[in-house]
Protein backbone atom coordinates (compact mmCIF):
# COMPACT_ATOMS: atom_id res chain seq x y z
CA UNK A 1 0.00 0.00 0.00
CA UNK A 2 1.47 3.51 -0.84
CA UNK A 3 1.39 5.81 1.89
CA UNK A 4 1.71 9.53 1.63
CA UNK A 5 3.15 12.39 3.72
CA UNK A 6 0.95 14.70 5.04
CA UNK A 7 0.64 16.70 8.02
CA UNK A 8 -2.45 18.76 9.81
CA UNK A 9 -2.18 22.12 9.43
CA UNK A 10 -3.88 22.75 13.14
CA UNK A 11 -0.79 21.33 14.31
CA UNK A 12 1.62 22.60 12.46
CA UNK A 13 0.18 26.05 13.37
CA UNK A 14 0.45 25.19 17.13
CA UNK A 15 4.01 23.64 17.16
CA UNK A 16 5.42 26.88 15.05
CA UNK A 17 2.94 29.32 16.57
CA UNK A 18 1.16 30.74 13.61
CA UNK A 19 -2.59 32.00 13.05
CA UNK A 20 -4.01 29.85 10.98
CA UNK A 21 -5.34 32.78 8.84
CA UNK A 22 -1.53 33.26 8.07
CA UNK A 23 -1.70 30.05 6.18
CA UNK A 24 -4.83 30.49 4.54
CA UNK A 25 -3.50 33.84 3.23
CA UNK A 26 -0.46 31.97 1.91
CA UNK A 27 -2.92 29.98 0.07
CA UNK A 28 -5.22 32.85 -1.31
CA UNK A 29 -1.56 34.19 -3.02
CA UNK A 30 -0.78 30.40 -4.42
CA UNK A 31 2.19 30.11 -2.26
CA UNK A 32 1.16 27.05 -0.19
CA UNK A 33 -1.79 24.48 -1.30
CA UNK A 34 -3.67 22.19 1.09
CA UNK A 35 -5.78 19.61 1.10
CA UNK A 36 -8.71 18.11 2.80
CA UNK A 37 -8.24 14.88 4.16
CA UNK A 38 -11.25 13.01 6.41
CA UNK A 39 -12.47 16.57 6.91
CA UNK A 40 -8.90 18.13 8.40
CA UNK A 41 -6.97 20.38 6.11
CA UNK A 42 -3.29 19.04 5.62
CA UNK A 43 -0.47 20.32 3.68
CA UNK A 44 1.19 17.83 2.00
CA UNK A 45 4.72 16.84 3.15
CA UNK A 46 6.45 17.99 -0.09
CA UNK A 47 5.38 21.43 0.67
CA UNK A 48 6.74 21.06 4.38
CA UNK A 49 9.98 22.66 3.56
CA UNK A 50 9.11 25.57 1.90
CA UNK A 51 6.12 26.07 4.63
CA UNK A 52 8.50 26.22 7.31
CA UNK A 53 10.76 28.93 5.36
CA UNK A 54 8.12 30.97 4.91
CA UNK A 55 7.47 31.09 8.52
CA UNK A 56 11.11 31.89 8.89
CA UNK A 57 10.42 34.53 6.66
CA UNK A 58 7.39 35.65 8.73
CA UNK A 59 8.34 35.31 11.92
CA UNK A 60 12.26 36.94 11.85
CA UNK A 61 12.12 39.77 9.77
CA UNK A 62 8.61 40.20 10.25
CA UNK A 63 7.54 39.70 6.38
CA UNK A 64 3.86 40.03 5.50
CA UNK A 65 2.72 37.68 2.79
CA UNK A 66 2.23 39.79 0.03
CA UNK A 67 6.31 40.53 0.74
CA UNK A 68 6.86 36.54 0.65
CA UNK A 69 5.05 36.19 -2.15
CA UNK A 70 7.23 38.70 -3.66
CA UNK A 71 10.16 36.93 -2.47
CA UNK A 72 9.43 33.63 -3.60
CA UNK A 73 9.25 35.18 -6.83
CA UNK A 74 12.74 36.82 -6.70
CA UNK A 75 14.03 33.59 -5.51
CA UNK A 76 12.92 31.32 -8.14
CA UNK A 77 14.44 34.01 -10.57
CA UNK A 78 17.70 33.70 -8.72
CA UNK A 79 17.88 29.99 -8.69
CA UNK A 80 17.15 30.24 -12.84
CA UNK A 81 19.66 32.30 -13.50
CA UNK A 82 22.17 30.31 -11.22
CA UNK A 83 20.68 27.35 -13.23
CA UNK A 84 21.94 29.68 -16.63
CA UNK A 85 25.12 30.69 -15.16
CA UNK A 86 26.32 27.21 -14.21
CA UNK A 87 24.75 25.76 -17.85
CA UNK A 88 26.85 28.90 -19.37
CA UNK A 89 29.97 27.89 -17.10
CA UNK A 90 29.49 24.63 -18.59
CA UNK A 91 30.00 25.79 -22.45
CA UNK A 92 32.43 28.55 -21.57
CA UNK A 93 34.66 25.71 -20.28
CA UNK A 94 33.91 23.69 -23.74
CA UNK A 95 35.23 26.94 -25.42
CA UNK A 96 38.31 27.60 -23.05
CA UNK A 97 39.20 23.77 -23.96
CA UNK A 98 39.35 24.30 -27.51
CA UNK A 99 41.57 27.80 -27.62
CA UNK B 1 41.21 30.95 18.57
CA UNK B 2 40.38 34.51 17.58
CA UNK B 3 38.80 37.30 18.84
CA UNK B 4 35.61 38.26 17.31
CA UNK B 5 34.97 41.71 17.35
CA UNK B 6 30.93 41.95 17.96
CA UNK B 7 30.72 45.35 17.30
CA UNK B 8 32.59 45.37 14.28
CA UNK B 9 30.59 42.80 12.87
CA UNK B 10 27.69 44.55 13.71
CA UNK B 11 29.48 47.94 12.20
CA UNK B 12 28.23 49.78 15.90
CA UNK B 13 30.33 51.57 18.64
CA UNK B 14 30.85 50.64 22.03
CA UNK B 15 28.81 52.88 23.39
CA UNK B 16 26.08 51.78 21.43
CA UNK B 17 22.62 51.56 22.60
CA UNK B 18 19.71 48.39 22.87
CA UNK B 19 18.18 50.10 20.37
CA UNK B 20 21.24 50.84 18.15
CA UNK B 21 21.94 46.86 18.47
CA UNK B 22 18.83 45.86 17.36
CA UNK B 23 18.45 48.12 14.55
CA UNK B 24 21.54 46.97 13.09
CA UNK B 25 20.91 43.51 13.89
CA UNK B 26 17.45 43.45 12.35
CA UNK B 27 19.33 45.32 9.02
CA UNK B 28 21.74 42.89 8.59
CA UNK B 29 19.89 39.86 9.40
CA UNK B 30 17.38 41.09 6.64
CA UNK B 31 20.22 41.19 4.61
CA UNK B 32 21.97 37.99 5.44
CA UNK B 33 19.14 35.58 6.30
CA UNK B 34 20.51 32.10 4.85
CA UNK B 35 16.72 32.10 3.51
CA UNK B 36 17.22 35.04 1.46
CA UNK B 37 20.75 34.27 0.45
CA UNK B 38 20.46 29.90 -0.44
CA UNK B 39 23.77 28.22 -1.51
CA UNK B 40 25.80 31.04 -0.14
CA UNK B 41 28.13 30.43 1.81
CA UNK B 42 29.68 33.56 2.74
CA UNK B 43 26.03 34.71 3.61
CA UNK B 44 25.66 32.13 5.72
CA UNK B 45 28.94 32.64 7.48
CA UNK B 46 28.24 36.18 8.48
CA UNK B 47 24.45 35.93 9.32
CA UNK B 48 26.36 33.35 12.25
CA UNK B 49 28.37 36.13 13.22
CA UNK B 50 25.83 38.80 13.06
CA UNK B 51 23.37 36.18 15.39
CA UNK B 52 26.51 35.81 17.53
CA UNK B 53 27.27 38.80 18.11
CA UNK B 54 23.46 40.11 18.91
CA UNK B 55 23.23 37.16 21.30
CA UNK B 56 26.36 38.64 23.14
CA UNK B 57 25.49 42.45 22.73
CA UNK B 58 21.84 42.49 23.28
CA UNK B 59 21.94 41.25 26.69
CA UNK B 60 23.25 43.35 29.72
CA UNK B 61 25.01 40.80 30.88
CA UNK B 62 27.00 38.78 28.70
CA UNK B 63 27.82 42.17 27.05
CA UNK B 64 28.94 43.50 30.09
CA UNK B 65 31.05 40.07 30.42
CA UNK B 66 32.34 40.60 26.86
CA UNK B 67 33.54 44.51 27.00
CA UNK B 68 35.06 43.38 30.35
CA UNK B 69 37.02 40.46 28.85
CA UNK B 70 36.51 40.13 25.13
CA UNK B 71 39.97 40.55 23.95
CA UNK B 72 41.38 38.51 27.22
CA UNK B 73 38.69 35.68 26.56
CA UNK B 74 40.73 32.77 28.76
CA UNK B 75 39.92 34.53 32.29
CA UNK B 76 36.04 34.44 31.16
CA UNK B 77 35.81 31.13 32.88
CA UNK B 78 36.85 32.74 36.54
CA UNK B 79 34.43 35.47 35.72
CA UNK B 80 31.67 32.72 34.74
CA UNK B 81 31.85 31.10 38.24
CA UNK B 82 31.60 34.22 40.13
CA UNK B 83 28.34 35.13 38.71
CA UNK B 84 25.88 33.30 36.86
CA UNK B 85 23.93 34.70 34.19
CA UNK B 86 20.68 33.64 32.71
CA UNK B 87 19.29 33.60 29.20
CA UNK B 88 17.35 36.93 28.36
CA UNK B 89 14.75 34.95 25.66
CA UNK B 90 15.24 37.64 23.37
CA UNK B 91 14.71 37.75 19.61
CA UNK B 92 17.30 35.89 17.62
CA UNK B 93 17.00 34.37 14.54
CA UNK B 94 17.75 31.07 13.20
CA UNK B 95 17.37 30.55 9.39
CA UNK B 96 17.39 26.97 10.52
CA UNK B 97 21.00 26.88 11.87
CA UNK B 98 22.17 24.71 14.81
CA UNK B 99 23.27 26.01 17.84
CA UNK B 100 26.78 23.94 16.86
CA UNK B 101 26.97 27.04 14.84
CA UNK B 102 28.31 29.39 17.18
CA UNK B 103 31.80 29.98 17.11
CA UNK B 104 34.63 28.85 19.54
CA UNK B 105 35.05 31.96 20.92
CA UNK B 106 31.45 32.18 22.02
CA UNK B 107 31.35 28.83 23.76
CA UNK B 108 34.29 29.92 25.69
CA UNK B 109 33.08 32.55 26.45
CA UNK B 110 29.43 32.29 27.25
CA UNK B 111 29.59 27.98 27.43
CA UNK B 112 27.14 25.84 25.14
CA UNK B 113 24.14 27.11 27.35
CA UNK B 114 25.12 30.60 26.20
CA UNK B 115 22.51 30.41 23.52
CA UNK B 116 19.05 31.59 24.13
CA UNK B 117 17.53 31.67 20.99
CA UNK B 118 14.23 31.14 19.77
CA UNK B 119 14.83 27.52 18.41
CA UNK B 120 14.01 26.41 21.86
CA UNK B 121 10.86 27.71 21.52
CA UNK B 122 9.64 26.37 18.60
CA UNK B 123 8.99 22.91 17.79
CA UNK B 124 10.38 21.67 14.54
CA UNK B 125 9.04 18.94 12.61
CA UNK B 126 11.57 18.19 9.89
CA UNK B 127 15.59 17.98 10.80
CA UNK B 128 17.33 20.64 8.61
CA UNK B 129 18.67 20.13 4.95
CA UNK B 130 22.28 19.78 4.30
CA UNK B 131 24.43 20.60 1.98
CA UNK B 132 27.49 19.15 0.33
CA UNK B 133 29.92 19.38 -3.09
CA UNK B 134 30.90 16.26 -4.58
CA UNK B 135 34.15 16.43 -6.92
CA UNK B 136 34.01 13.54 -9.72
CA UNK B 137 36.28 12.90 -12.59
CA UNK B 138 34.16 12.83 -16.01
CA UNK B 139 35.19 9.22 -16.20
CA UNK B 140 33.59 8.72 -13.14
CA UNK B 141 30.26 9.66 -14.07
CA UNK B 142 30.28 8.21 -17.94
CA UNK B 143 29.03 5.17 -16.16
CA UNK B 144 26.32 5.13 -12.94
CA UNK B 145 27.96 3.71 -10.09
CA UNK B 146 27.04 4.03 -6.64
CA UNK B 147 29.64 5.73 -3.74
CA UNK B 148 29.85 5.96 0.31
CA UNK B 149 29.87 9.01 1.46
CA UNK B 150 30.15 10.02 5.05
CA UNK B 151 27.91 12.55 6.01
CA UNK B 152 27.79 13.54 9.81
CA UNK B 153 29.59 10.50 10.59
CA UNK B 154 27.14 8.66 9.23
CA UNK B 155 27.63 6.45 6.12
CA UNK B 156 25.37 6.62 3.06
CA UNK B 157 25.64 4.65 -0.03
CA UNK B 158 24.47 6.78 -2.86
CA UNK B 159 23.63 6.39 -6.56
CA UNK B 160 25.33 8.56 -8.86
CA UNK B 161 23.84 8.54 -12.50
CA UNK B 162 25.70 8.44 -15.53
CA UNK B 163 25.70 11.77 -17.53
CA UNK B 164 25.82 14.31 -14.62
CA UNK B 165 26.42 17.61 -15.50
CA UNK B 166 29.04 20.10 -13.78
CA UNK B 167 27.38 22.21 -11.40
CA UNK B 168 24.36 19.85 -11.17
CA UNK B 169 22.36 19.37 -8.04
CA UNK B 170 20.62 16.17 -6.72
CA UNK B 171 18.67 15.91 -3.57
CA UNK B 172 18.70 12.81 -1.37
CA UNK B 173 15.41 12.74 0.14
CA UNK B 174 15.86 11.77 4.26
CA UNK B 175 19.71 11.99 4.96
CA UNK B 176 19.94 15.43 5.92
CA UNK B 177 19.74 16.29 9.75
CA UNK B 178 17.20 14.33 12.44
CA UNK B 179 13.57 15.58 12.77
CA UNK B 180 11.94 16.76 16.22
CA UNK B 181 10.03 15.30 17.66
CA UNK B 182 9.99 12.30 15.33
CA UNK B 183 9.42 14.36 12.48
CA UNK B 184 10.98 13.45 9.26
CA UNK B 185 14.65 14.10 8.61
CA UNK B 186 15.58 16.75 6.55
CA UNK B 187 17.27 16.19 2.73
CA UNK B 188 20.43 15.94 1.70
CA UNK B 189 21.48 17.86 -1.47
CA UNK B 190 24.84 16.73 -2.94
CA UNK B 191 26.58 19.73 -5.75
CA UNK B 192 28.61 17.93 -8.77
CA UNK B 193 31.82 19.26 -9.66
CA UNK B 194 32.76 17.37 -12.32
CA UNK B 195 36.27 17.65 -13.51
CA UNK B 196 36.98 16.71 -17.05
CA UNK B 197 39.90 14.59 -17.00
CA UNK B 198 39.47 13.43 -20.83
CA UNK B 199 40.99 15.03 -24.08
CA UNK B 200 36.84 15.02 -24.83
CA UNK B 201 35.03 18.30 -24.68
CA UNK B 202 31.67 18.11 -22.90
CA UNK B 203 29.22 19.95 -24.62
CA UNK B 204 25.54 18.71 -23.01
CA UNK B 205 25.90 15.24 -23.72
CA UNK B 206 27.52 15.39 -26.62
CA UNK B 207 31.24 14.91 -26.40
CA UNK B 208 33.76 16.85 -29.32
CA UNK B 209 37.18 16.22 -30.15
CA UNK B 210 39.85 17.20 -32.56
CA UNK B 211 41.70 14.25 -34.97
CA UNK B 212 44.80 14.45 -36.89
CA UNK B 213 45.01 13.55 -40.15
CA UNK B 214 47.33 12.71 -42.21
CA UNK B 215 47.33 14.69 -45.60
CA UNK B 216 47.41 11.58 -47.71
CA UNK B 217 44.55 9.71 -45.78
CA UNK B 218 42.67 13.30 -46.11
CA UNK B 219 42.99 12.81 -49.92
CA UNK B 220 42.82 9.57 -50.60
CA UNK B 221 40.91 8.53 -48.02
CA UNK B 222 41.37 5.59 -45.42
CA UNK B 223 40.93 4.13 -42.23
CA UNK B 224 41.73 5.51 -39.16
CA UNK B 225 40.96 4.29 -35.41
CA UNK B 226 40.10 7.00 -32.98
CA UNK B 227 39.33 7.41 -29.36
CA UNK B 228 36.06 6.82 -27.22
CA UNK B 229 35.20 7.02 -23.63
CA UNK B 230 34.06 3.66 -24.44
CA UNK B 231 37.15 2.22 -26.56
CA UNK B 232 38.64 2.54 -30.03
CA UNK B 233 36.23 2.79 -32.74
CA UNK B 234 37.52 2.27 -36.79
CA UNK B 235 36.47 5.26 -39.33
CA UNK B 236 36.29 5.36 -42.86
CA UNK B 237 37.43 8.46 -43.69
CA UNK B 238 36.10 9.87 -47.05
CA UNK B 239 38.54 10.80 -49.86
CA UNK B 240 39.20 14.64 -50.18
CA UNK B 241 38.11 15.50 -46.86
CA UNK B 242 38.68 19.10 -45.78
CA UNK B 243 40.47 20.32 -43.16
CA UNK B 244 38.14 21.14 -40.36
CA UNK B 245 35.44 18.90 -41.22
CA UNK B 246 33.22 18.17 -38.76
CA UNK B 247 31.65 14.37 -38.80
CA UNK B 248 29.42 12.85 -36.26
CA UNK B 249 29.54 9.47 -34.82
CA UNK B 250 25.68 8.56 -33.04
CA UNK B 251 25.81 7.20 -29.80
CA UNK B 252 29.16 7.77 -29.14
CA UNK B 253 29.10 10.79 -26.81
CA UNK B 254 28.15 10.97 -23.56
CA UNK B 255 25.66 8.92 -21.39
CA UNK B 256 22.04 10.91 -21.42
CA UNK B 257 21.36 11.69 -17.68
CA UNK B 258 18.46 8.97 -16.39
CA UNK B 259 18.34 7.40 -20.08
CA UNK B 260 19.40 4.36 -19.57
CA UNK B 261 20.97 2.98 -22.64
CA UNK B 262 21.19 6.29 -24.80
CA UNK B 263 23.79 8.55 -25.55
CA UNK B 264 24.90 11.57 -26.92
CA UNK B 265 27.02 12.12 -29.95
CA UNK B 266 30.92 12.25 -30.79
CA UNK B 267 32.08 15.08 -33.04
CA UNK B 268 35.11 14.96 -34.35
CA UNK B 269 36.92 17.83 -36.27
CA UNK B 270 39.68 16.61 -38.35
CA UNK B 271 42.75 18.73 -38.44
CA UNK B 272 44.90 18.18 -41.38
CA UNK B 273 48.90 18.09 -40.90
CA UNK B 274 50.83 18.84 -43.93
CA UNK B 275 54.39 17.05 -44.16
CA UNK B 276 57.22 18.37 -42.72
CA UNK B 277 60.79 17.87 -44.00
CA UNK B 278 60.11 16.62 -47.59
CA UNK B 279 62.72 14.37 -49.25
CA UNK B 280 63.96 16.20 -53.06
CA UNK B 281 62.16 13.18 -54.14
CA UNK B 282 59.16 14.03 -52.30
CA UNK B 283 59.11 17.92 -53.43
CA UNK B 284 59.27 16.72 -56.82
CA UNK B 285 56.26 14.89 -56.23
CA UNK B 286 54.49 17.75 -55.25
CA UNK B 287 55.91 19.81 -57.82
CA UNK B 288 54.42 17.29 -60.50
CA UNK B 289 51.21 17.20 -58.93
CA UNK B 290 50.87 21.17 -59.09
CA UNK B 291 51.61 21.50 -62.19
CA UNK B 292 48.93 18.48 -63.09
CA UNK B 293 46.52 19.73 -61.17
CA UNK B 294 46.93 23.84 -62.78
Amino acid sequence: MQTEDIIVLDEFCSNHHVEISFIRSLEEHGLIETIIVNETVCVHGNELSKLEQIVRLHQELNINPEGIDAISILLKRIENMQNEITELRNKLDFYKKDQ
Amino acid sequence: MEFIDYYQVLGIDKNATQEDIKKAYRKLARKLHPDLNPNDKEAHKKFQQVNEANEVLSDPEKRKKYDQYGKDWQHAEQFEQARQSQGSGKETFTGNFNESDFSDFFTSMFGDKGHSGFRQRQTKFRGEDYRAELQLNLTDVFKTHQQVLTVNNKNIRITIPAGVENGQQIKIKGHGGPGINGGPSGDLYISFHIINNTKFRRDGNDLHTTVDLDLYTAVLGGEIIIDTLDGKVKLNVKAETQNGTKIRLKGKGFPIYKKEGEFGDMVITFQIKIPTNLTDKQKELFEQLSKSSS
